[in-house]
């Protein structure tokens, strides 16, 4: 029987084998490789030549445009995750209180903009805020004013932009915590004599804290590490740190200094996501998605 | 409770800004307008066919396609043996191996793209499909983990176990009692991860060997130019197949389970 208890304990790293030589090779490694990277330098010809300099990190770290674009990028995020969570949260509570089929059917639409490619979900307001767009022609047809206004390319349409893309991700986030409250808590409070406002205030609300934290860490990552939406919503002078690390890997082709921008950028949100999880334990955020 | 009109009434409103956007790209796709912008002046399906003629559209719809339906299938492969693990064993360091397997989620995708391109470059193998396709399979992976995972607790473990003492081996188990009881969750993870490929874009932008394109990559290469009704209509393609997969999917799980309960 020994041979069948040892093939059981083998059975599961056979099992995870596949998947975890996938993530150590494509995601492990050039993670720490980049790191090594981020000391070399870049030759005159273009090429890269192993050594150990901190010439990228002085550049990176005290060059004032680096460091505004970076706060710029926090402070962006930041408003985007606070406003979902302000937009959000009454949809999710009432996502969680509504009854029958209306439940169901409000659950499916809320997955929908996950299958919505976030291109198409960021050009669309193209459609409706451009020179030619709807509220153009809607604010010209009804006379308020003569000659199609620019609306677009500002801080105020790439957070506008964020918020579309990420508020579904808040509001699930959020519904996945409120639908886990014991009602009977709820019940107690009002029975006790609190007032709905009091209840709400203290009994559901704090219970909701898990998933409105997982919601904002998503948020304030995904929005914080974004590229598309100030491409495309923003104005030459709204470039997002992400930007950054593109012009200088694809178009500079500075690959070192790339390789120090994105570990900034990865120390950053990574900080926040350690916060999270001495907080609250990353498994809430896997209770979002599946 | 008094404020619920007041929460109906936003949640209506919340809907309609997360939807409104979206039906407008649908609606302006079958404008007749040549500007492709409001007033409408009538229906017309010409967008759609110059789509059919854009021979680039066409060629980045292939290479989607490809790129989807391998990323599913090698995604969903490493993700069920790596559920089956989480779910059916209990061995050393699971709890850490379970965080690794959704780390892609955790990196931000913009550095995920410059490590992983990064490495590559330093071994000096160039860019290729083989590279974006693996690019695709790691961020995909921890969605089929975590979707195949939470359905997989919900099969019991005594079937397997029944087949096993009546002498199937572990490799036949699988095969005739697992597989097709976990096939829902399998379904759905490579569901997921051939919408999530699909619409892939800041990846994509790093990893593609000049020339490729894939939809995404082909949409924001036409934005340079400004918005046209061509963008649209592909929009609204893209938005058919990615939403309608799924919601197949779901409804092809509602009938199966309701013939399976009769």
């Amino acid at each position: 029987m020994a041979t069948i208890e040892q093939s059981e304990k083998r059975a599961p790293w056979v099992l995870l084998s596949p998947a975890l030589v996938t993530i150590a090779l494509l995601l492990v490694v050039p993670l720490m490789f980049i790191v090594v990277y981020s000391f070399w330098l870049r030759t005159s010809v273009g090429g890269v030549e192993a050594a150990f300099s901190l010439a990228n990190w002085q550049e990176a770290l005290t060059d004032r445009f680096y460091r505004d674009i970076l706060i710029s990028t926090v402070r962006i995020a930041a408003i985007t995750t606070i406003l979902c969570a302000i937009i959000g949260y009454p949809v999710a509570y009432f996502v969680a209180r509504a009854r029958g089929v209306n439940r169901g059917f409000l659950l499916l639409l809320l997955m929908l903009p996950f299958w919505v490619s976030y291109i198409i979900r960021t050009m669309s307001w193209i459609n409706i805020l451009g020179v030619s767009g709807a509220l153009n022609s809607l604010l010209l047809a009804i006379g308020v004013i003569d000659e199609p206004i620019q609306m677009l390319y500002n801080e105020v349409t790439v957070i506008l932009g964020l918020v579309h893309f990420l508020l579904p991700f808040m509001i699930l986030n959020t519904y996945v915590s409120l639908d886990g409250i014991d009602r009977a808590l709820e019940d107690a409070a009002n029975s006790l004599g609190a007032n709905p406002m009091q209840t709400f205030w203290e009994v559901t609300l704090p219970l909701s804290v898990p998933g409105l934290a997982a919601g904002a860490v998503l948020c304030f990552v995904l929005g914080a590490g974004t590229y598309i939406t100030p491409v495309i919503l923003g104005g030459p002078t709204d470039a997002m740190f992400a930007n950054l690390v593109f012009e200088a890997i694809i178009t500079q082709l500075d690959w070192p200094l790339g390789a120090v921008l994105s570990l900034m950028l990865l120390v950053v949100l990574g900080a926040v996501v350690l916060t999270y999880n001495r907080f609250m334990g990353l498994g809430q955020i896997a209770k979002g998605i599946g | 409770m008094r404020g619920w009109p007041l929460i109906r009434a936003w949640t209506i409103l919340v809907y309609t800004f997360m939807f409104l956007p979206v039906a407008v790209v649908i609606i302006l796709a079958f404008n007749a307008n040549q500007f492709g912008a409001f007033p409408m002046t009538g229906l017309s399906l010409r967008w759609f066919v110059a789509l059919w003629e854009n021979e680039a559209i066409v060629r980045a719809f292939q290479t989607s396609l490809t790129l989807g339906l391998l990323t599913a299938i090698i995604s969903t492969t490493l993700g069920v043996l790596a559920s089956l693990a989480l779910v059916r064993y209990d061995f050393p360091g699971k709890n850490s191996i379970s965080t690794l397997l959704i780390a892609p989620i955790l990196v931000p995708e913009v550095v995920l793209a410059v490590s992983l391109l990064l490495f590559l470059q330093m071994l000096n193998i160039p860019k290729s499909f083989f590279l974006l396709l693996m690019g695709h399979v790691i961020f995909t992976l921890p969605f089929v983990v975590l979707v195949v995972q939470a359905r997989l607790v919900a099969v019991k473990k005594d079937y397997e176990e029944a087949a096993r003492s009546l002498g199937a081996s572990p490799i036949q188990a699988f095969f005739q009692i697992t597989l097709p009881l976990i096939m829902p969750a399998v379904m759905a993870g490579g569901l997921f991860a051939f919408t999530i490929s699909f619409d892939d874009i800041t990846g994509t932008l790093f990893w593609k060997p000049g020339g490729v394109e894939t939809v995404p990559t082909q949409i924001f290469a036409m934005l340079r130019n400004s918005i046209s009704p061509e963008i649209n209509a592909l929009g609204a393609v893209m938005i058919m197949l990615t939403t309608g997969l799924p919601l197949i999917g779901i409804a092809a799980a509602r009938w199966h389970a309701a013939r399976r309960g009769r």
